[in-house]
């Protein structure tokens, strides 16, 4: 029953940019959470990319390497590998993990953003369409995502990466398998938030005032579908990733790759924790836990901006 | 006249907002005998529905009563435990809500949720006699035993506001809040759901206070109005008095804003907005918007005093027991 | 009718996958009989020489060697009469044979798991959205948000690492003690359950968060409806307006999304049985992958469609037994 009076606009000093935004971050928790936990992954990424030869160190190695694998790395006057060459350990490939968690971040990073790019464009695109310009259009679309809805998509992309050459997987065939079936949410999503906004009343203002459909798309519709569209991308590139994962973990992964899903099964493969190698398998799992934990609480996050109606819940 | 059976005592409530707090509810005072119906006026913002919500002691955090009594026939509800507060619900003071379109359970029968309103305050009341309470109070709002069995969607607006109705006088309370009960229907079913309140009232003999902003629907059923502004009672007075010559410059401007037969298509409004609870003007609240304001009016703030013709007003005009209109 | 039309449009998703099902795994360029003989010929050592006629051989046996599209046309009508066909890998064993044998595994896991959590994570989310819960309850809803994410094979992962190779409390895979001997008596039932208990664990706390935090935001939309606020002024207890004004309405739509997040479970389930190396539908079907066995993959997958489009049916069914307001609107 309170009714806030408007400041005037001279009395408030306005902060900066970045100290609003940071201000923001605290009070959305989960954003704020989400988003630090995804930049120590990446910087954690850059830095091995920085410091170790990862392109070399992440691979299966023939010969032990002739120089130290990392600055906190010393070889001892015969030559032989010091105590404290591997922070993370190596695998049976005799790979140093920390290059392997360095170059596989940053490749199970690129499958998320091509996959979840790539699905968010298409997705859309779709629901504009479908919802604004309806009939026809509208009722193909709906039909083919209400057909697939159902469908399992996981069992068909397993279908699709079991029927390829496992020569010719790369990290990017991946991506593409994964984004294949995975616009079918963004595309419902995006569809009903047009839908209900070509009602609303601004909209019919500016069709009134003699806006053509572009401009109506990309000045009245489009900045009030930010933040849905945020939270779909971001839920495409979990869903990519999620799904990557459960490809790699059936052994159908660019398999040379140190993709982190990868890693998961060559360790599962080998049996490491019959074998004592407990730790393979434990650094890319808190990885992979931390990307979909991080994932999660920003899409969390996100939702808190586009329905104000759950912000306020203690 | 009989005792009065409900006392309001120097009620106050105040929401803790981000922003600040928000005296809602300033020093309210009143009494009502029973068998009165009294209305509440007053715009949107100005404590209306919280009074309603501080009396049923139904004021959510960040909301807190902050003092004062509510005397329901001899009990302070405020100073209730929370479980007899529960109890006190419905028995001694019921309430009838504003959007009866929603105010009804839409995947329980009628009849269950009126069954577990009974329940709640008598748990060894057979099935039989608490079924036949129900048809009773249903018959009693004009509504066919029928109803009972069915579901919220199976009725219209009217019906629902009617079955709101019966919920409220299940356990005969001696008053009942009716805030806006008829704010969502059409003009003919308002008047018949007024019609329903008026006779339930008379029945029962309880107190009604009727939170609106129909001028026309108290003038029509209220015997006394009472004038809400920022948080504060500032006239209360009969409906006669109120609306041949009220008191507060207030009152009068929300008369004089009717529209009237006399001047017919000159629409008056009220200058200014009501302004917000959370910085009211110093004084009383009212002197940037009224035209009889003086300097005094900026700093001393006006008591809710009785007039000569048993009237209430809080005014600096008529605080020198000057009355002078 | 509106069910007359449902169980239309479910059919017609069930022709469309198994089309997709169908078809994807043959226009592959891997030969899975080759692939078998090959793998054959490198674990004896014995190559044979005259192999492609071997391979051509099986193929017209099975009838790989016919167009695609009579392969299709004849292969539906079997799976029709309700013959899904020999498994390529495992041959004389028929592919009905096969899912039969491993069925009670992944339904005893599965099936159980998603009603524990189904019913666990409704409660807990409710609980989280209700304004007079203790303030202990609010805060499992972090670790819920963190949770729900991860998928269960990673839970299973850090489960074996900690309960089973660290603390040695539960065996770290297989579905009951190599060497014991199937059979219905206590000791062996109970071993068993001792197997599932990890895998069914990993599968729950992943579900349970996914289900708290829907009906969380359920449960927070319909705190603030008018009929909660009139049920408080009728001065109903805490509980009884938990249970039939708040919790009533905020689980109807998890109901309705019990169906499709079953699909989720499966491959969730398939996933955790291959990392325990269970005997169910899961380490079937990554054998069938690897192996490109085209009939165990198409009988798996369109045994999973099936379960997936009953379950929707039978949502629909049950839905306006919950939800008065439903019914009148089909009629």
């Amino acid at each position: 029953m309170t009714t806030l009076a408007v400041n005037s606009p001279a009395a408030v000093l306005q902060p900066k940019r970045s100290t609003l935004v940071l201000r923001y971050l605290r009070r959305n928790k989960s954003l704020g959470f989400g988003l630090a936990i995804l930049l120590f992954l990446t910087l954690f990424s850059i830095t091995g990319h920085l410091v170790a030869d990862v392109n070399k160190l992440a691979y299966p190695l023939a010969v032990k390497p002739k120089q130290p694998p990392n600055p906190l790395c010393v070889f001892d006057s015969t030559m032989k590998i010091g105590k404290n060459c591997f922070v993370l350990g190596t695998d049976f490939y005799g790979r140093d993990l920390f290059a392997v968690m360095a170059k596989g971040l940053g490749q199970t990073a690129r499958i998320g953003l091509l996959a979840g790019v790539l699905g968010t464009l298409v997705g859309t695109l779709l629901g504009f369409t479908s919802a604004y310009f309806g009939g026809a259009i509208d009722t193909v679309i709906r039909g083919i995502t209400e057909v697939l809805l159902p469908i399992p998509v996981f069992l068909i992309q397993v279908l699709i990466a079991g029927a390829i050459d496992k020569k010719s997987v790369t990290v990017d065939t991946m991506a593409l398998i994964v984004v294949m079936l995975a616009w079918m949410g963004p595309t419902r999503v995006i569809r009903s938030q047009v839908l209900s906004m070509r009602e609303r009343m601004f909209v019919n203002v500016a069709k009134l005032s003699g806006m053509s459909n572009l401009e109506i798309i990309f000045k009245e519709i489009m900045p009030n579908l930010l933040p849905f569209l945020g939270s779909a991308l971001v839920g495409q590139v979990f869903g990519a990733i999620f799904a990557s994962f459960g490809l790699a973990v059936f052994g159908l992964g660019p398999l040379r790759e140190p993709l982190i899903g990868n890693t998961v099964y060559f360790a599962q493969y080998q049996a490491s924790f019959f074998n004592g190698w407990w730790w393979w398998p434990l650094w890319p799992s808190m990885a992979l836990i931390l990307i979909f934990g991080a994932l999660t609480l920003i899409m969390v996050g996100l939702d808190e901006i586009a329905n104000p109606r759950v912000r306020r819940s203690e | 006249m009989s005792t009065p059976i409900l006392q309001v005592q120097d009620l106050q409530v105040t929401y803790y907002t981000d922003a600040g707090r928000a005296k809602a509810l300033d020093n309210v005072s009143f009494t009502l005998n029973s068998g009165e119906k009294m209305g509440l006026v007053g715009e949107s913002g100005s404590g209306k529905s919280t009074m309603a919500l501080a009396m049923m002691r139904m004021i959510k955090p960040p909301g807190r009563i902050e003092g004062g009594k509510v005397i329901v026939d001899g009990t302070d509800l405020v100073t209730l435990s929370d479980g007899e507060m529960l109890k006190a619900r419905l028995s001694k003071i019921a309430y009838i809500p504003q959007g009866a379109m929603n105010s009804l359970n839409p995947v329980m029968r009628i009849g269950a949720q009126m069954t577990d309103a009974i329940r709640a305050h008598d748990s060894s009341i057979s099935n039989s006699a608490m079924t036949e309470r129900c048809m009773q109070s249903l018959e009693s709002v004009d509504l066919k035993r029928e109803v009972f069995k069915m579901y919220p969607h199976e009725l219209s607006g009217g019906m629902k506001q009617r079955v709101c109705i019966a919920i409220g006088i299940l356990l005969k309370p001696k008053v009942i809040i009716a805030d806006e009960p008829t704010s969502a229907l059409d003009v003919v079913t308002q008047r018949q759901v007024m019609e329903t309140i008026n006779r339930i009232q008379k029945d029962l003999g309880c107190a009604v206070i009727l939170i609106g902003h129909d001028m026309g629907l108290m003038a029509q059923s209220m015997d006394k109005v009472a004038v809400m502004y920022a948080g504060k009672l500032v006239e209360i007075s009969t409906v006669r008095q109120m609306f041949t010559h009220p008191f507060h410059p207030y009152g009068q401007a929300l008369i004089h804003s009717l529209p009237n037969l006399d001047n017919k298509g000159v629409l008056q409004g009220i200058p200014g907005l009501a302004p917000s609870l959370l910085r009211i003007p110093s004084g009383c609240a009212f002197h940037p918007r009224c035209s009889k304001a003086t300097e005094k009016c900026m700093v001393v703030t006006p008591r809710l005093q009785q007039q000569p013709d048993g009237r209430f007003v809080s005014c600096l005009l008529y605080e020198e027991d000057k009355v002078t209109a | 009718m509106y069910l007359v039309r449902r169980v239309l449009f479910l059919l017609f998703v069930i022709w469309v996958t198994s089309t997709i099902i169908f078809f994807i795994p043959r226009i592959s360029p891997r030969n899975p009989i080759r692939e078998r003989l090959a793998e054959l010929s490198r674990s004896t050592g014995y190559a044979p020489k005259d192999l492609e006629k071997i391979v051509q051989a099986y193929n017209q046996k099975f009838g790989l060697d016919k167009p695609l599209a009579q392969q299709y046309a004849e292969y539906m009508g079997s799976v029709l009469r309700g013959d899904l066909g020999p498994s390529l890998n495992q041959y004389p064993k028929t592919v009905w044979e096969l899912i039969l044998e491993a069925l009670p595994w992944t339904i005893g896991l599965l099936i159980s798991t998603t009603l524990i959590s189904f019913v666990l994570g409704n409660m807990l989310g409710a609980l989280t959205a209700w304004p007079k819960s203790p303030r202990w309850v609010k805060g499992l809803m972090a670790p819920m948000m963190m949770l729900q994410g991860v998928p269960p094979y990673l839970l299973g992962l850090l489960l074996i690492f900690f309960v089973a190779f660290r603390a040695k409390l539960l065996p770290m895979g297989g579905a009951y003690e190599i060497g014991t001997r199937v059979s219905f008596t206590a000791q062996f039932i109970f071993d068993v359950l001792r197997h599932q208990l990890l895998p069914g664990l990993a599968l729950v706390l992943s579900s349970v968060a996914f289900w708290a935090l829907g009906m969380r935001g359920m449960g927070i939309t319909i705190q603030g409806e008018d009929y909660v606020n009139f049920a408080e002024h009728k001065g109903l207890g805490a509980m009884v307006i938990f249970r039939d004004y708040y919790v009533r309405n905020a689980l109807l739509p998890q109901v309705t999304g019990l169906a499709l997040a079953f699909g989720q479970v499966i491959v969730s389930g398939v996933l955790v049985e291959q990392l325990f190396g269970l005997p169910g539908l899961g380490g079937l079907l990554g054998k069938a992958i690897t192996a490109n066995d085209y009939f165990v993959i198409f009988g798996i997958a369109f045994f999973i469609i099936i379960s997936v489009t009953v379950l929707m049916l039978l949502v629909d069914i049950v839905y306006p037994l919950l939800d008065p307001r439903i019914r009148i609107d089909s009629k």
